[in-house]
């Protein structure tokens, strides 16, 4: 993962990375071969391809832990290769031993790489720029004349140019040194530490996280504690002490749909007015809405979804109210079918139960019967199926209460022999035959489903991405420079410049020489190939040429840019 | 009105795009076999003319854009065709400040092929009405995470594109004999290399970005900030594969060729994401559908 700091290194075999590893010391033999192998950076470049590839099954194929339905679908479709597929890990990729082994592999060659570039960093931190080229010619960015001026004089007016330039400058004798750029290093390495830093803080968080839904109806309240959830994840090192005691109650919800022709039944506005009780606190209402969450002690409460909860009362074979409240229905589709079931287990002499589906926007279509046609509820129905059975003694045993048991349970039928079907509007009662009792749909009220979630360690995350986006940023932007002057040692005062760029895509190398050549007097003459303009095309990579000069155009191609 | 006005602009310039294209192809057809580094007057006008195109079409697909924008009473990138355009309306200024700026005429005719392909099949396949968002992307996050993913995708497509030039240079450069035709005319192979590179310099922060704003504002609206959604997957890949690319530069055996082959995969990961993703894959980005 590093960056080979000057062209030369890069022609010469082994990377400037393996050279270093070795020179730091490592142990001989076969660890020393592996340790070099892992921390190269061609092993880097193959991991870091490796894991870009590992990742595209795990959005092809459905991921269990975001959508098991679709995982059951596919084994179900594909019944060869799909238990050989979930055997390998390809329904949890992102879970599975072969990714976390390619990451934790990158990210040991990572670490390899960057903890001695951080040490020779640390000891270069105030290192003078190394000493002048014996020979300035060679550089393709150079010129050469004679000054009429003392040699003190020289180098004191190109130091104070170079310095005035914010180059870090060593004197010698007969020459300058200068240096700039050194936060470039700087960049790299705090982006592969923040790197780093973000996968510690995920793993920390991923530890300690939690995540829980809640199906709240409008009038009802959900309460903090882990009973109240209908499906809740957590990490390893979760305990329910970190569930902070509140109350979140819905009063109202508000849903607008498109109405216009253009993505008609769109949802267009969710807005969930609840009240927050907490101890110690007075009750506070709050807004609740899709990018706008509620904040309770490092807790967040999110509006993830939103149904409706027909509000029916159930009569028994004696006359009395079996149950009656709002029961939750759950969406199939875009408009709104729901399904749901209404069961009355205290029903006497028969218990009852009630399967069927809500239309909130009721329609006969002469081929599908009726169906919902608008997301809203413009025309409210609700078709049951009934069924009715002998009473059961109380298990305790948890139930799903969104599926129907048929177990004991015989569905109603008519005369002819099809099951009974009630169309029910608001305010209409169904009577069951023989005297078992009805069924009223009274009124309609909306769901919303809750997240409750807290991630331990997410400012980490987000600090880490933040520090870590600025080091790239520098590492991409500061162009480490090197100019160099050297004065003869005769007696006329023969001078020559030259500049190289340690890593390319900067322009401007020529002005910055021709600039230092300026201020010390000397008038850098065209023809002395500043810029190398010369030089056939292809080698001029150490020039810094400019992008322009290749082209045809007609600014003068010496002039800085940017 | 205004969405009738910026329909009519967003075909027009999708003409104009052709038309500049094949311009520039009838410029590179003239210098073809020509073995001198001299322009001939009749490929100078072409290339003149092309870039005048290129530079009309812009001004009508900015002018669209806009359009689009007040007839929504949004910012005018709430689905694929709305995004495709706005980015692309930024690759082509980008890439005309460049042209007088820089000299970067050589890149008209990969530019304007991007953008003739780019505005037509948005103004044919993703066209859609326009329409308010829905609740999910009422959130200030929907102006900075798709800003900075409509201009990283300028910059990679730019830089994408000079990668493409890069390889036709390189392998020529390696021929022993001399090249002729445009590609004499283009700047040597590590000139283009280096602006390729300038461009994916400026691309990968701000894609970087990119992510990171999206995982804020995922954080606000669905409570988790990483949920390997497809698209957020794909995110990953795409700056996976940039991050090699800046890597291979700075690698024995890797610089050059195999370098810009990564860059180009690069930016066919990049629009992967965001057309084969929605269409392909069902996950909570698909608002961004046709």
């Amino acid at each position: 993962m590093t960056e080979v700091s000057s062209p030369e290194e890069v022609d010469s075999g082994p990377s400037g990375r393996e050279r270093m590893n070795r020179a730091h010391g490592v142990p001989s033999g076969t660890v020393r071969w592996a340790w070099a192998t892992v921390t190269s950076m061609r092993t880097a470049l193959v991991l870091l391809l490796l894991l870009g590839v590992a990742a595209i099954p795990g959005s092809v194929l459905p991921q269990r832990p975001v959508n098991p339905f679709g995982v059951t679908d596919y084994l179900t479709a594909h019944p060869t290769w799909g238990p050989w597929l979930d055997r390998l890990g390809f329904f949890d990729v992102f879970g599975s031993v072969w990714f976390a082994a390619v990451y934790l592999l990158l990210f040991l060659s990572l670490i390899g790489c960057i903890i001695p570039r951080c040490l020779t960093y640390a000891q270069a931190w105030r290192a003078q720029p190394g000493a002048v080229p014996r020979r300035l010619a060679r550089f393709a960015d150079h010129a050469a004349g004679s000054v009429r001026v003392p040699p003190v004089e020289i180098l004191d007016a190109g130091e104070r140019h170079l310095r005035g330039a914010g180059y870090r400058v060593s004197r010698e004798e007969h020459g300058l040194s200068a240096e700039r750029g050194y936060l470039r290093e700087a960049g790299n390495l705090v982006f592969h530490l923040s790197l780093v830093v973000l996968l510690a803080a995920l793993a920390w968080g991923s530890l300690f996280s939690f995540r829980g839904t809640a199906i709240v109806v409008e009038g009802q309240a959900f309460s903090n504690t882990l009973t109240q959830y209908d499906e809740f994840h957590s990490g390893v090192g979760f305990s329910a002490r970190q569930l902070v005691p509140f109350t979140v109650s819905l009063d109202d919800f508000e849903v607008q749909f498109e109405t216009g022709a253009t993505q008609r039944g769109a949802a267009r506005l969710f807005r969930a007015h609840v009240t927050v009780s907490r101890p110690g606190l007075a009750p506070t209402g709050e807004l609740l809405e899709v990018n706008a969450p509620l904040s309770l002690d490092g807790t967040s409460v999110h509006l993830l979804g939103h149904g409706y909860a027909p509000v029916v009362t159930v009569r028994d074979g004696n006359g009395d109210v079996a149950f009656s409240g709002p029961v939750v229905f759950l969406p199939q589709d875009s408009n709104f079918t729901s399904h749901g079931v209404i069961k009355a287990p205290d029903a006497r002499p028969e218990r009852l139960a009630f399967e069927g589906v809500f239309l909130p926007s009721a329609v006969a279509d002469p081929v599908n019967g009726l169906t919902s046609v608008f997301p809203d509820a413009w025309n409210p129905q609700l078709l049951l199926n009934a069924w009715a059975g002998p009473p059961k003694a109380e298990t305790g045993s948890p139930e799903n209460v969104y599926v129907l048991n048929p177990t004991g349970l015989t569905q109603l039928t008519k005369d002819t022999g099809d099951p009974l079907r009630s169309g029910l509007q608001i305010g209409t009662t169904f009577t069951l035959p023989d005297g078992r009792g009805s069924v009223s749909f009274d009124g309609l009220q909306r769901w919303t489903k809750l997240q409750v979630s807290a991630t331990p360690g997410g400012w980490l995350v987000l600090a880490s991405v933040l520090i870590g986006i600025l080091g790239l940023t520098v590492s991409l932007l500061v162009r480490p420079r090197r100019l160099f002057l050297r004065i003869g040692r005769g007696e006329s005062t023969q001078v020559e410049v030259a500049g190289v760029d340690r890593v390319d895509g900067r322009p401007g190398l020529g002005e910055a020489v021709a600039q230092l050549a300026r201020a010390v007097g000397l008038d850098p003459p065209r023809a002395d190939g500043v810029g190398a303009e010369g030089s056939a095309e292809g080698q001029a990579t150490l020039a810094g040429t400019d992008v322009a000069e290749r082209a045809p155009s007609k600014d003068d191609p010496r002039q800085e840019r940017s | 009105m205004s969405a009738y006005y910026s329909n009519l602009a967003m075909v027009t310039s999708a003409v104009l795009y052709l038309v500049a294209l094949i311009v520039h192809s009838l410029e590179w057809a003239l210098a073809r076999g020509s073995a001198t580094n001299e322009r001939s007057p009749r490929e100078d006008l072409l290339g003149r003319l092309g870039l005048s195109v290129t530079m009309v079409a812009a001004a009508v697909h900015v002018f669209a854009v806009v359009m689009r924008g007040i007839a929504a009473q949004r910012a005018p990138w709430g689905n694929m065709y709305e995004f495709i355009t706005s980015s692309l309306a930024m690759a082509v200024v980008i890439y005309l400040v460049l042209v007088f700026r820089r000299g970067l005429s050589w890149l008209g005719l990969p530019v304007t092929l991007l953008a003739a392909i780019g505005q037509g099949l948005a103004v044919t396949v993703f066209y859609v009405n326009v329409a308010p968002l829905m609740p999910a992307l009422h959130s200030v996050w929907f102006v900075i995470h798709i800003v900075a993913a409509a201009l990283s995708g300028a910059a990679f497509s730019i830089g994408g594109l000079a990668a493409v030039l890069y390889l036709l240079k390189a392998r020529g450069e390696r021929r022993a004999a001399p090249l002729n035709g445009y590609l004499r005319r283009l700047p040597s192979a590590a000139v283009i290399d280096r602006l390729s590179y300038r461009f994916h310099a400026f691309a990968l922060p701000l894609w970087t970005f990119t992510i990171a704003a999206g995982a804020i504002w995922a954080q606000f609206a669905w409570g988790r900030f990483w949920g390997w959604d497809p698209k957020e997957t794909w995110s990953l890949v795409t700056w996976i594969v940039y991050v090699a690319y800046l890597h291979a530069r700075a690698t024995a055996g890797w610089k050059g060729t195999r370098a810009a082959v990564l860059a180009v995969i690069g930016l066919a990961t990049f629009w992967f994401n965001f057309i084969g993703v929605n269409l392909l894959f069902s996950g909570l980005h698909s608002y961004a559908g046709i």
